[in-house]
């Protein structure tokens, strides 16, 4: 019993640590080349005239 | 015209790069699987299923790519900085405090598997079974990923120490303790 109270009390260290760092993560500004890439993308489908669902083969 | 569902690709960046990061440890690797991932995304949207939860989609594509160019490559790939090498904190002797960075070291340390699923269901939020779904196993397998990644991180952390419970950095101190930061969420 104590054991078990033990890993949890240790796994709810671990997981509140874990979210944090990927919090951290998460609030990095996406470089732009993304957003260019995604913009990119989609200036070529539509010069080519497909949408998403007409792109299906 | 009717909603393009690539449109809500860009919501979910933030979220891929965390899980790029988290699989490669290698900030520059990161991006360039975020930017495969993007292309395969875009151009296979045909498979997503409108209504079904997109994030999970997106990243299904990533670890893919993260997979198939680890089989390329015949080992993980994403230890060209020595992280997975570097040695855990020599510090003398352990004082029972637990830094981000010597969490950030051990993390770094379990296996591809391990890292995965706890990111999956420890960080992102996603089910035991959403995550199988997501990694094309059983749900009782990533529940024991993720059992032993944390009893790993546990092992490296030396959290077994009952002292260890005691958090030097302040936001994680508050996040432990209850008095959650205001989040964005």
């Amino acid at each position: 019993m104590a054991q078990g109270q033990e890993k949890r009390q240790r796994d709810s260290v671990i997981d509140e640590n874990l979210k944090k760092v990927y919090e951290d993560m998460l609030d990095q500004e996406v470089p732009d080349r993304f957003l260019e890439l995604l913009s990119q993308l989609k200036d070529q489908d539509e010069k080519s005239g497909k949408t998403g669902r007409e792109a299906d083969e | 015209m009717s909603a393009d569902p690539r449109d809500e690709i860009v919501e979910h960046l933030p979220a891929l790069r965390a899980f790029a990061l988290s699989l490669t440890r290698n900030g520059s690797l990161a991006d360039d699987m975020v930017q495969d991932a993007l292309v395969k995304a875009w151009t296979k949207i045909h498979t997503f299923e409108p209504g079904t939860n997109m994030r999970a989609w997106l990243f299904t594509i990533l670890r893919n790519t993260y997979y198939s160019n680890r089989r390329k490559a015949g080992r993980e790939v994403g230890d060209a900085d020595g992280l997975l090498t570097e040695t855990l904190s020599e510090k003398p002797a352990h004082d029972g405090r637990l830094q981000m960075a010597d969490f950030m070291r051990a993390f770094q340390k379990l296996n591809d598997e391990q890292r995965e699923a706890l990111v999956l269901v420890g960080a992102s939020g996603f089910s035991y079974e959403e995550a199988a779904g997501m990694c094309n196993v059983a749900v009782g397998t990533i529940k024991s990923r993720t059992n032993r990644a944390r009893a790993r991180l546990a092992e490296l952390l030396h959290l077994s120490d009952d002292e260890a419970f005691e958090l030097t950095d302040q936001a994680t101190l508050a996040v432990v303790s209850g008095n959650k930061p205001a989040t964005a969420r």
